[in-house]
Order: C-alpha cells, then structure tokens, then sequence
C-alpha cells in the first residue's frame, strides 16, 4: 500500500513541471482571457458614490444635481491615474466622446482657485442622458457586452438584445470567412501533400533525404521572409506573372495578389509541412509489402490504394488536417500582406482591440467565440473520425 | 570518458542556467526605441551611438510599429523593459491621461521655449515634424496630381492607389477630396453626415484601393507598378529617391502632418539616463544632422534654422510645404478612433 502511494508520489514528482507548466501556460491564459472577456469593474470600482445615486435613475431625464455631485466627489477621489484611464476607455469604447470630455473634466475639478459649481457647467455634454446612460451600463461588475459584441449583437437602451447594424460590425462575416478561408488551405495542403508523402516514403536514400530536406528547410524560415518571397513572386510584374506571359499564356498580368488567390497560395505553401510530416511519419510505418500483395492478389492499384493505402494513411492526414487547419484560424501576417480587404482574418481584429485600442475586454470575447467556434468544429471531426468504417 | 563528458555537460548547463537566473539583478542598459527603417538608422548614427560614447555606457535601440495597447501592458506589467519610446500624437495623449508616461523635466530639455508649441507636452518631447502625403511617380506621370481629388480622378490618371489601412488619415482625405476645405475638416468630420459622407466618398475610389499596413509598402507598391498613386510618409519618399535614384514625387497640398514625441515609460528602470538621452538627442547641433538621413521637420528651432536650404525644401516644416497642409488633430481620434475603426473595417468587409 505505501509502496503504490509512494509510487504515485513519484510519478506525480516527475510530472510536476509538465503540470505547472500547463497551469501557468495554458490553463491560467485561457482563463484570465475569458475573464477578461466578461468582467467589467474598471468603472464600478472608481465611481461607488455615483453607482448608489443612478441606482435611482430613470435612465432617461436629464442628470439631478445629486447625479453630478456624487460624480465630483467620485472623481475627486480617484488617486490612480492607471484606473483612471482604464475607467476612460472603457466609457469611451461605449459612447464616443469621453476621452476629452474626462480630460477637461477632471483638470477643471482640480483646479482649486476656482472650483466649478456642476458638471454641466464645465462641458456641455454632461446634460445630455446619453453619456450618463454609458456609465450606468457601466457599473455592474459582470457583462455579457463584449461577449454580444464579438457575433455582432448588442443591447438597446432597453436591455433587449438586438442585432448591431451591418456598417457596424462585421465580425461574424470575418469570423465564417477565417474558417472557409482555413478549410481551403487545408484542401490545398492534403492535394499538395498528400501525394508528396507517398512519393517521399518509396523513395529511399538521398532520394527521400532531398524530399524531406525541401518541405523542412521553408519551415526554419521565418514565416515573414516566406510572406515577403511571395509577395515578389506574385505581384503584377512578378516572376510568375512575367514567365506566363513569356510563354504565351497569358496576353496580360494575371491578379494574383491582394485577393484569395494570392492567400491561398502564399498560406498553404507557408502550412505545407505540417501536413507532409504527419502523413510521412504514418506512412512509414505502413509495411511496404502491403500493395505488392494486394497487387498479387489481383487488385486493380487504384483499388490497391483505396482499399489499403488510403484507409491505413487516413489518421496521418487527419492528423496533419488539424494541425493545418488550427494553425490556420490565426493566420494574421500572410493575409494582411498578400490579401485584400476582403481577406481579412478575425486575427487582425483582434489585433487591432489588444494592440491598437488597448481594448482587452473585447479582444478576449473575440478569443472566446474563436475557441468555442474551434472546439465546436473539433468536436464534430472527432465524432465523424470515430465513426469511420474500418478503424478501431 | 564518457562520464567526463557528461559531467562537462552538466556543468555547463548549471553555468547558463545560473547565469539565466541571475540576469535580472544586473541593471539593463539604456533601451531606446524607435520606428525603425532608415530613419531609426539616423537616428543611430546622430543620437545613439555619440550619447554611448558621451557616457560611456551602451545604448540598446529597438524598433516597434506603435499601439497603446503594447506600452499598457508593458507598464501594467511593471518593471517595463523600454525606457525612452518616440510615440505617435494619439499614443502620446491616451498614455499620458492614462498615466503611462513619466512626466517630462522641462528644465532638463532647456525650456519649452526652445520648442515648436506643438512638440511640448506635460509626458513628451517633440522629436519629430512628419507628413502623410500623396507620392508618385515623377518619371512615369509627367502632369502629376495636386489634390486629393485629382487622387479620386481614375479617369485622368489611370491605375491602383494605395492607401493606409485604417479610418485615420482615410477619412480626411476622402473629405478633402469631396471638396471640404482643409480648415474644415475635422468641423465635418464631427458630425455623423460627415462620416457618412466620407465613407460614400470613399465608396466611389473602393474598387481600385491597394491597402498597406507598414511604411515599406507603398513605396514598393509604387516602384513596382503596383500602384499609380499612392499616401505615403514623405520621409520614405525622400529617402527611396536619395537612396535608390528614384524621382518620387510629394505632393503637399492636402499632406496631413503630425508629430512624434519621446516619451519616459513610467517607473521604467533608466528613467533618468532616458530623460538625459531625450535632452541630448534635442540638443541642436545634434538634431540638425538628422534632414541628412531622413527628411522630417524638427521641433527644435534652433536645430532647424541650421538645415541647408537643399535638404530644408523636402522637410515637413518648410514655410512653402505648409500652407495647404493640415495638422492631425489628436484630439478628435483619441475620441473616435474606436468607433471609427469598428465601421472602416465593417465597411471593408461589405
């Protein structure tokens, strides 16, 4: 018995750093992204006062001098200028505006020779209900906001959930786009890579080494240099543009860049070796008497290859599949160089709300319906890959 | 034999590993960060390496492509491994109410007085005067383009245009190319028929737009062929043209310009080395080399009445490019910029 426990002691010694290593790489991310994505306490923390009087407010008259004193007060009370700039642009993300309207605010209230009387008397805009509305909506410490806003809903003044208007937001069409342009580097990987792992494990000695050489030599180059290559090569007055029409077979430059085209290519030549390896690593493994016999027994190769072949390779590409696939959702550098506009990928936007707006709230709801949308599409391959025929 | 070996092995592994562990208690060196390109490569040659050789200490430089949201999160982090960063208006004004910045010692930098206004502020020192303009071709369109509505005329002059991905700068021009006047830009900006009028605008010229993201990329666009006109930063532009025998040409009317300012990370670890590197790198005898390598105006006064008249005429600051140029106003995006990005990339998708 203390045998066995001091075993499990053991095992759980050496498994200790893959452990931490997850909670601290993986787990806590994840969670800390989610909560991110819900949590909203960057105004209810700075602004106690004012959350008790607009408790009481009707949410649509104009604001009572209770309102705006218990403002003042609040906002006279704020020492960090940290949480108050996350409390800024958190309001400002809701109703435009009020960067410079706190600006003004509060270097007014800290002037003491001459205090003002209201708010309303230091910038107009604090009479109009709109931007009290957005601090209202502000104060709970729990939102479903960002998350709302990630699949393009919002709500209106009266708590009902409505769809955003379409010049708004888009990112459910970018969101559907990242996962067809995804599916289409995957079917483009398995025709290209399929085949090439098959002629790479019946080849043998330098034959094999030169195959393998080629796909691995891309994938020690930075992905941005890669990115960059095929820029050159396919813009208008490129390389292959100037060799088709060289050879005739094209009368002028064919678009191949800043379209889906020009993705398309530039993304599965940059994923490619993620599906040759998988598939060759499995392949491998296939004795190689396998077609002859089938061959001897009279089968046609196509049918050699369907009945044999393919069916004993399938988790290779299943495998490499995903891996492409997954990579491919956060696909941001290749798109944004070698795409149009309309080929943006949901990575840029999530770019722009981590990078460019300092947004976390939002950036992180986006992340959440990706690994929902993600896990989603998972769980279907893996019941569809379950259910497969002739496997174990 | 072998054991010895493993041993070495072991031994050399306890080495790096010890030296990993104690890396952060030594002190990091000054660490400056710019925006790369040739202009950072100036910036190297005038500023970094004669203030390295003046103290005695090394300076590290790194390049960035801007976004508030990475110097937040340096700071929120604590202990930020930046000190002095040369930051973008907006960044400027949302890190400094935000409390991001170390606030300036004015006395250090010789008085406000010695700056243009626009290059003082409360977190950050003017480094900068630069432009965002219409560039072209001069040896492929003789008759170039004087506005931004002869940048809308597809008709007159045929081709792609590029311009920068992103509402700010757009917006105004398509404005401008409506026929708004320059001082009243932002008047109409303001209001939603005037976004709305700058997206139908910009609905006319949609179809032939090629979108860049970074600096390099409309001068490749425009040396390729890719694009018959393009925005792009003048310094690129003058640049490409000193480096490469290129005949880019600027047009000025309608540039919008901005500057860039250093700035202190707060409770960043050489806060005062980078104060002293900011002072040192406005000092004007220093910043009056730097029209040589990259052609941006200088907040500096005195640096800038000491820049030859041949290398003045391409700088955003000379008197004859200013007066139908217009100023980026901050405070407008720092309001807007969220909403406006949110509908400029709805409206790409459509």
């Amino acid at each position: 018995m203390s045998a066995r426990a001091s075993r499990t002691g053991r095992s759980l010694f050496l498994l200790a750093p893959l452990l931490l290593f997850l909670a601290g790489f993986f787990v806590w991310p994840l969670f800390s992204m989610m909560s991110q994505a819900v949590s909203d306490t960057a105004v209810l923390r700075l602004l106690p006062q004012s959350a008790e009087v607009l408790a009481g407010w009707d949410r649509k008259s104009p604001p009572t001098p209770e309102m705006q004193t218990a403002l003042i007060a609040d906002l006279k009370a704020v020492e960090d200028t940290q949480a108050l700039g996350d409390m800024v642009r958190r309001l400002n993300s809701a109703r435009s505006g009020f960067r410079t309207l706190m600006s003004k605010t509060t270097s007014a209230l800290s002037d003491e020779a001459d205090p003002p009387a209201d708010l309303v008397s230091i910038d107009k805009r604090w009479e109009r209900p709109e931007f009290w509305l957005a601090i209202a909506d502000a104060l709970s410490p729990l939102t479903d906001r960002n998350l709302l806003a990630a699949v393009d809903l919002g709500r209106n003044a009266d708590g009902e959930i409505e769809h955003l208007p379409a010049d708004q937001s888009v990112n459910r069409v970018i969101l559907v786009r990242t996962f067809w342009i995804s599916a289409l580097v995957t079917f483009a990987c398995i025709a290209i890579g399929y085949p090439y792992a098959i002629i790479a494990a019946s080849l043998s000695g330098w034959k094999r080494d030169v195959m393998l050489a080629a796909v691995l030599l891309p994938l020690w180059t930075s992905l941005l240099v890669r990115t960059a290559a095929w820029f050159i090569l396919l813009q208008e007055q490129g390389l292959i543009n100037d060799v088709l029409q060289m050879l005739g077979l094209t009368s002028g430059p064919v678009q191949l860049i800043f379209n889906r085209t020009g993705v398309v290519i530039a993304m599965t030549h940059v994923l490619l070796p993620f599906m040759v390896l998988p598939i060759y690593s499995v392949l491998i493994t296939i004795p190689k008497n396998l077609m002859p016999a089938a061959a001897s027994l009279g089968a046609h190769p196509l049918r050699a290859f369907l009945r044999v072949l393919l069916p004993l390779s399938l988790r290779g590409v299943a495998a490499g599949s995903l891996l492409v696939f997954i990579s491919a959702i956060g696909y941001y550098i290749t798109p944004a160089l070698i795409g149009g506009p309309g080929d943006q990928m949901i990575s840029s936007i999530i770019a722009f709300y981590a990078i460019g707006s300092a947004n976390w709230g939002m950036a992180g709801a986006l992340g959440v319906v990706l690994l929902a949308a993600t896990l989603v599409l998972y769980s279907v391959y893996a019941r569809l890959s379950a259910d497969e025929p002739g496997r174990r | 034999m072998k054991t010895i070996i493993k041993t070495g092995v072991l031994a050399a592994a306890a080495a790096v590993l010890a030296a990993g562990l104690a890396a952060p208690a030594l002190a990091r060196d000054l660490t400056v960060v710019s925006w790369g390109g040739n202009y950072q490569d100036g910036q190297r040659e005038i500023y970094f390496k004669p203030y390295a050789e003046k103290t005695g200490k090394p300076v590290l430089d790194e390049s960035w492509d801007g976004g508030i949201g990475v110097l937040q999160s340096k700071v929120k982090a604590g202990a930020p491994n930046w000190d002095a960063v040369q930051v973008e208006a907006e960044e400027l004004a949302l890190g400094c109410s935000d409390g991001l910045f170390e606030k300036i010692d004015w006395d250090k930098m010789g008085g406000k007085d010695r700056f243009l206004d626009s290059a003082v502020n409360d977190c950050g020192v003017g480094a900068i005067v630069w432009s965002t303009a219409i560039a072209y071709d001069g040896d492929k369109i003789a008759e170039g383009p004087n506005s931004w509505a002869d940048f809308w005329n597809v008709e007159k002059f045929p081709g792609k245009r590029g311009l920068r991905k992103g509402p700010k700068y757009t917006l105004e021009f398509a404005l401008m190319a409506d026929g708004v006047s320059k001082d009243e830009v932002y008047d109409v900006l303001s209001t939603d028929e005037g976004v709305e009028r700058a997206f139908k605008k910009l609905d006319e010229l949609k179809p032939h737009i090629v979108w860049w993201e970074s600096g390099a990329q409309p001068l490749q666009f425009l040396a390729s062929g890719e694009v018959a006109m393009t925005s792009a930063y003048n310094g690129r532009i003058t640049g490409i043209n000193r480096t490469e025998g290129k005949n880019f040409k600027v047009v000025w009317p309608g540039s919008i310009y901005a500057v860039d300012s250093w700035v202190v990370l707060k409770d960043a670890e050489n806060k005062d080395a980078a104060q002293d590197f900011i002072a040192f790198a406005s000092q004007p005898e220093n910043q009056a080399k730097l029209p040589e390598y990259v052609a941006y105006g200088l907040p500096v006064k005195e640096a800038a009445a000491k820049v030859p008249a041949d290398l003045a005429k391409d700088l955003p600051t000379e008197p004859a490019n200013m007066p139908e140029a217009i100023s980026l106003n901050t405070d407008f995006w720092i309001d807007n910029s969220e909403t406006l990005t949110q509908r400029f990339n709805a409206w790409l998708a459509q």
